[in-house]
């Protein structure tokens, strides 16, 4: 099974603007990831950041931006531990600055104009957004942390493709025309396993003393390529063989151009060492800024070949999957299932979920179990959803023990639906996103590499690797849930019609079978109708 | 409305009912049967078609060409099945994992309430194992599913061959948007009901399982496959579920235009299609077909590992491979082509399958009766028990004639206890039916020579005769003597429940309720206690639940051109019925507790009725 993967890193940076690409051999399936920072001093100043981006900032006042397009699942068990993640569909979290006072209005007119930039159609409104209280924290400078500020929404449904890769593409400063975005041909893009763009934008220090701050621009993508698929069961893959493109040039804005190859696996070629998520791999470095690397025939092929078909991963120490249970129309049940794979130590991880009003939670039905026994959460955030107005926002803290299986269940019943409110495929099913699982998970590798100096703007992209933990965020696989649903065909009608005949006839068949038949006599004729009045008025009998 | 708000209409139009009450209900009787026997000619059906946008006319070209390697695998499975002694877990663990498939096992226990005889088993000990094809770039919210049962001796190989070389076959194919689960699953299905609780972690039946590891969100489709021969010469499709559901239409038309496409003979109850509509032979093969897909809706047994997907929502079919030794063979690579097409057109799908009937009836594979074409059959019975409670209600509503107001009172009073005492007693003996066979085998075993099935059965058969002298004299204790207007009433009240009854049981199980009907509808209509008590009373036993069941398995095989001896018959009666309480306390069937405790009581209040003093 020789499916092995690869991961790209593509960065940027202004000031001293650089672009890492890092290849990496994993366990079955090809992975690549891209990724772009890049930073401005000011937003009146456009070389390199986008301006289209730059006037979305400064016109809602965001204080950071976080959105990311997916097409596939992050499978944790196979691939292990994801270097960006993001949930299947679409996925958007903002923080605003303090000085907006209309922060609904304003997060909604922010994603439609989003969903121009990105081709998408990011509907977002109250009734799909939540404000966590805990686990989007701001990633820049500036310690904000009233929630009120913050809206987070995902789209599981959202299928990604060119059409958003393209202005994806269009950020960055050479385009598609030059340095590593050569690569990114869009046909072969989607002949993949996994596929993810993402944008992030921050503030941070723009030196050390942090007198002044500058936006940082990050774009990321993941790619991951199936070599069962794509190379007939060989071990081996070259740039070409992926993209269909050879690199001929760094792009000419950029001050750094590398491309990381993770060459654990092989260690013929010992160029870099870092600490990615807790281990330690090696990389072979190609700097595309020096002109040796494209050697006499100007262009920059990889081709990797492995010795032995087994490669090594790492298992990753978190994990989490989610299903529904039970199997009737009338109410069913969450599972969100967490393992800790670390053999001695426990950590704790925030559980974010967002269920639409749909879904009738029962929080009294709640229940935290790991290895039988009841787990009970340190912080619980829970905000009921109101029909047809916001969802439910369920978040809290569990310690997870030492190599177990901590299962969260909460009870729902599934809603009829307004007739009106189906969507033109009832029968498909109705979403429920992605719940997030953050965490700081202890790091297996012992601290310190050599490496720190030599590659000091790679590191960067690791934080906390100089501590005993690293953060990791996870996203559980989205839901499909199946809701009672009318069925919109002939006999729907036949019965529609039947009920509002049968309820048109109910009166008189009532009052058939209640009422009490006597034969009456006839009513008299008006003559002696008046004879009568007259008579009564004289006080003689009526005839 | 005028007809009836005009009294001397409406006085003239019930008299006409009430004189010709009885010619009214024989024609409606005869009418039903015609009406149903006439739902297997051809003219009167309508012709299958496909009603599934997504899976229509997309054509594309089927390259599986593996069928080959498919029986060599199928050899090797074989081979370590037999070392084995079972379920080989370990190689097919490796199996799958070689051709790149996720994969996880589930082990499942299971006690009988009693042994099975037939199968020979009693405590049940199994592992399944599955694995998983992750379709590239879908986020696992839905999946289509392939099974094939692990059966013992050499039984069904080939399946898990050519489920295997499927699997490695469709890894390397691109376009899959769902996910694909294949499973083999040991002890059929036991293994298949521990599997499908296991997924939806829900415990109907009692049964103790290890949780699923690996899931991949709703199934959309499920196709149970079993091959037993290297040489396939046609292919049979099993619709017949638990609890007489049937999977959609759709479904069934995509097997049949597959077949059309690769020119694979395909048969449906074992039984070919033939073209003759207008011959006798030609019609009463098709009423043959038909019949035999109402004898085996009507038992609400699972016919094939499909029939327990079905109550999760998840629309399923056996596909069996039958070798019948005719010159017509098709290819395994045929076979498999015709497996791959159909997963492809299911991988399109949007939605559910939704767009056609669930409701059905088959008389052959290219034409199909739907519910409105055979409800009526069923109304017309229903309709006489209506019209009978119609002529004992204005019976019991003429004024009587001499008794004054005051004797009206004790006389409604004294009725109401003479309906309910042998309404509760009744439905006690039912209750008694339904759990005293399993309670008291033990109890059985100890006092009879005889085995824990037999005593099950024997038990049930005695407290079902029980039932007969039990009850029939119970409303003399409580009223003294029987009066007429006694069991009318009581006649009012048994047939209206039946007439519920059966309207509820053909709603869910047409089959079920229309044979119901045949034989109790002309037993609640006629019964009264003027009739002379020894040929009335055969009558009623011959038409009584159990005797309906015996005759229906008679008529089964029959219809298999089986035939069977009397000897036989019984035999196989008797393993029915153990099969029936096996049924309900594995798979949650609801034909025993149905029969024990509605439509038995039901039956007994119209015996009680004859026996009325």
């Amino acid at each position: 099974l020789g499916a092995t993967f690869l991961l790209f890193l593509l960065l940027l940076l202004l000031l001293l603007i650089q672009k890492h690409m890092i290849v990496q051999p994993l366990l079955s399936g090809f992975f690549q990831c891209g990724r772009h920072v890049e930073r401005a001093h000011k937003l009146s100043h456009y070389r390199l950041f986008p301006k289209s981006l730059g006037q979305v900032i400064s016109k809602f006042s965001v204080r950071e931006l976080h959105i990311s397009l997916t097409q596939g699942y992050w499978r944790t068990m196979q691939w292990g531990q994801p270097y960006q993640p993001s949930p299947p569909g679409a996925e958007l979290w903002v923080w605003f600055q303090d000085s907006v006072t209309d922060v609904d209005g304003t997060w909604s007119e922010l994603t439609n104009v989003l969903s121009g930039i990105f081709c998408a159609s990011l509907n977002f409104d109250s009734i799909n957004s939540i404000q966590p209280s805990a686990s989007f924290k701001p990633l820049g400078i500036g310690n904000v942390t009233d929630h009120r500020f913050l809206r987070y929404a995902t789209l599981p449904r959202e299928t990604v493709c060119t059409e958003n890769l393209t202005p994806w593409k269009k950020l960055l400063p050479c385009g598609s025309k030059a340095g590593l975005a050569v690569l990114l041909k869009s046909e072969k893009l989607f002949h993949s396993s996994f596929h993810s763009q993402a944008v992030h934008i921050r503030p941070v220090c723009q030196d050390a003393q942090c007198a002044t701050t500058s936006w940082e621009l990050r774009q990321t993508l993941n790619v991951v390529f199936d070599l069962y698929v794509s190379g007939q069961g060989k071990r081996e893959w070259s740039l070409f063989k992926m993209f269909s493109r050879t690199l001929t040039e760094a792009c000419p804005l950029a001050s750094s151009s590398k491309i990381y190859v993770d060459v654990s696996d092989n260690s013929e070629v010992l160029t870099a060492q870092a600490v990615v998520l807790g281990d330690r791999r090696t990389f072979s470095v190609y700097d595309l800024t020096q002109k040796s690397t494209f050697g006499t025939t100007s262009s920059l092929n990889l081709l990797i070949r492995w010795k032995s078909s087994d490669a090594h991963m790492l298992r990753p120490l978190l994990h989490a999957e989610r299903y529904v249970a039970g199997y009737r129309l009338q109410s069913g049940e969450i599972h969100t299932l967490m393992y800790n794979n670390h053999p001695y130590r426990s950590f704790p991880v925030l559980l974010l979920d967002l269920v639409p009003w749909y879904l009738r939670l029962y929080i009294h039905t709640l229940s935290v179990t790991s290895k039988g026994k009841t787990n009970r959460p340190s912080y619980i955030h829970y905000e009921p959803s109101k029909d047809r107005v916001k969802p439910h926002t369920l978040e809290m803290l569990v310690q997870l023990p030492p190599n177990s299986v901590t299962e969260v269940t909460v009870h729902f019943d599934r809603i009829l639906l307004k007739w009106t409110e189906y969507p033109p495929d009832p029968n498909h099913g109705f979403y429920v996103g992605s719940s997030v699982v953050s965490s700081l998970v202890p790091s297996i590798v012992a601290m310190d590499t050599n490496a720190t100096h030599e590659c000091p703007l790679f590191n960067s992209f690791f934080p906390s690797k100089e501590e005993t933990s690293y953060f990791v965020r996870l996203y559980t696989e989205p839901l499909l849930v199946n809701l009672p649903t009318p069925d919109f065909s002939m006999p729907y009608n036949v019965i529609c019609l039947t009920c509002t005949v049968v309820a048109v006839g109910y009166g008189s068949l009532f009052n058939l079978l209640t009422r009490n038949f006597q034969i009456g006599e006839p009513r008299p004729g008006v003559a002696k109708r008046i004879a009568n009045v007259i008579r009564k008025m004289r006080g003689v009998p009526p005839l | 409305m005028g007809l009836l708000s005009d009294p001397t209409r409406r006085r003239a139009l019930i008299s006409l009912l009430t004189r010709l009450n009885t010619p009214i209900c024989a024609v409606c009787y005869m009418a039903g049967v015609a009406w149903f026997m006439g739902l297997a000619f051809e003219p009167f059906t309508l012709r299958m078609h496909m009603s599934e946008n997504a899976m229509g006319s997309t054509m594309v070209e089927e390259r599986f060409q593996a069928g080959e390697r498919a029986l060599v695998t199928a050899k090797e499975f074989g081979v370590q099945k037999n070392k084995a002694g079972g379920m080989p877990v370990d190689w097919l663990v490796k199996a799958m994992q070689d051709r790149g498939l996720e994969v996880f096992t589930q082990s499942f226990s299971r006690t009988l309430p009693f042994p099975d005889e037939n199968k020979e088993r009693f405590m049940v000990k199994g592992t399944n194992v599955y694995g998983i094809l992750r379709a590239p770039r879908a986020p696992r919210t839905e999946a289509l599913m392939l099974t094939a049962p692990c059966s013992q001796g050499n039984d069904n190989n080939q399946a898990v061959g050519m489920l295997l070389v499927l699997a490695q076959y469709f890894r390397s194919q691109v376009y899959w948007a769902k996910d694909i689960i294949f499973l083999v699953n040991e002890h059929d299905l036991i293994g298949m009901q521990a599997w499908l609780e296991g997924y939806h972690h829900t415990n109907i039946t009692g049964m103790e399982w290890s949780p699923l590891q690996g899931r991949a969100g709703a199934i959309q489709a499920a196709l149970s496959l079993e091959l037993s021969s290297d040489v396939v010469t046609s292919l049979d499709i099993v619709l017949e579920g638990l609890n007489g559901q049937l999977p959609n239409l759709d479904l069934v038309n995509l097997f049949y235009a597959f077949c059309q496409k690769f020119d694979v003979l395909c048969t449906f109850q074992g039984k070919l299609q033939r073209n003759d509509w207008d011959s006798p032979s030609g019609y009463s093969h098709a009423v043959q077909t038909m019949m035999l897909m109402v004898l085996k809706q009507a038992s609400g047994h699972s016919w094939g590992d499909h029939g327990l997907f079905l109550r999760y929502q998840v629309e399923a079919v056996t596909i069996k491979g039958i070798n019948s030794y005719r010159q017509y063979k098709t290819t395994t690579t045929t076979v498999g082509r015709l497996l791959e097409g159909m997963y492809r057109k299911l991988n399109n799908l949007l939605e559910r399958l939704h767009q056609s009937f669930f409701f059905y009836l088959l008389p052959s594979l290219s034409h199909f009766v739907s519910i409105s074409y055979y409800m009526p059959a069923f109304g017309l019975l229903a309709a006489i028990l209506l019209l009978r409670a119609l002529n004992l209600w204005v019976e019991l509503s003429a004024p009587p004639a001499t008794e004054d107001g005051v004797a009206n009172v004790e006389q409604s009073s004294s009725g109401v206890l003479s309906v309910v005492t042998p309404l509760v007693i009744s439905h006690l003996t039912g209750v008694a039916l339904y759990t005293l066979p399993v309670h008291f085998q033990e109890m059985a075993v100890e006092h009879f020579p005889v085995s824990e099935t037999e005593a099950v059965v024997l038990t049930a058969i005695a407290v079902y005769t029980a039932g007969l002298a039990l009850p029939h004299n119970t409303h003399r204790f409580v009223s003294g003597e029987g009066t007429e207007q006694g069991w009318r009433v009581l006649k009012l009240v048994a047939v209206l429940y039946l007439a519920v009854l059966l309207g509820c049981t053909a709603l869910l199980n047409f089959s079920l309720g229309f044979i119901l009907a045949l034989t109790l509808v002309p037993v609640a209509a006629g019964v009264t206690p003027h009739m002379p008590k020894f040929p009335t009373a055969c009558v009623m036993v011959v038409l009584s639940p159990a005797c309906t069941l015996l005759f229906s398995v008679f008529a089964f095989h029959e219809l298999q051109e089986t035939p069977l001896s009397f000897q036989d018959t019984w035999l196989l009666f008797l393993s029915v019925i153990s099969q029936g309480i096996l049924d309900h306390a594995l798979y949650g069937a609801l034909v025993f507790p149905l029969l024990a405790m509605l439509v038995y009581p039901c039956w007994l209040l119209f015996w009680n009725i004859l026996f009325w003093k």
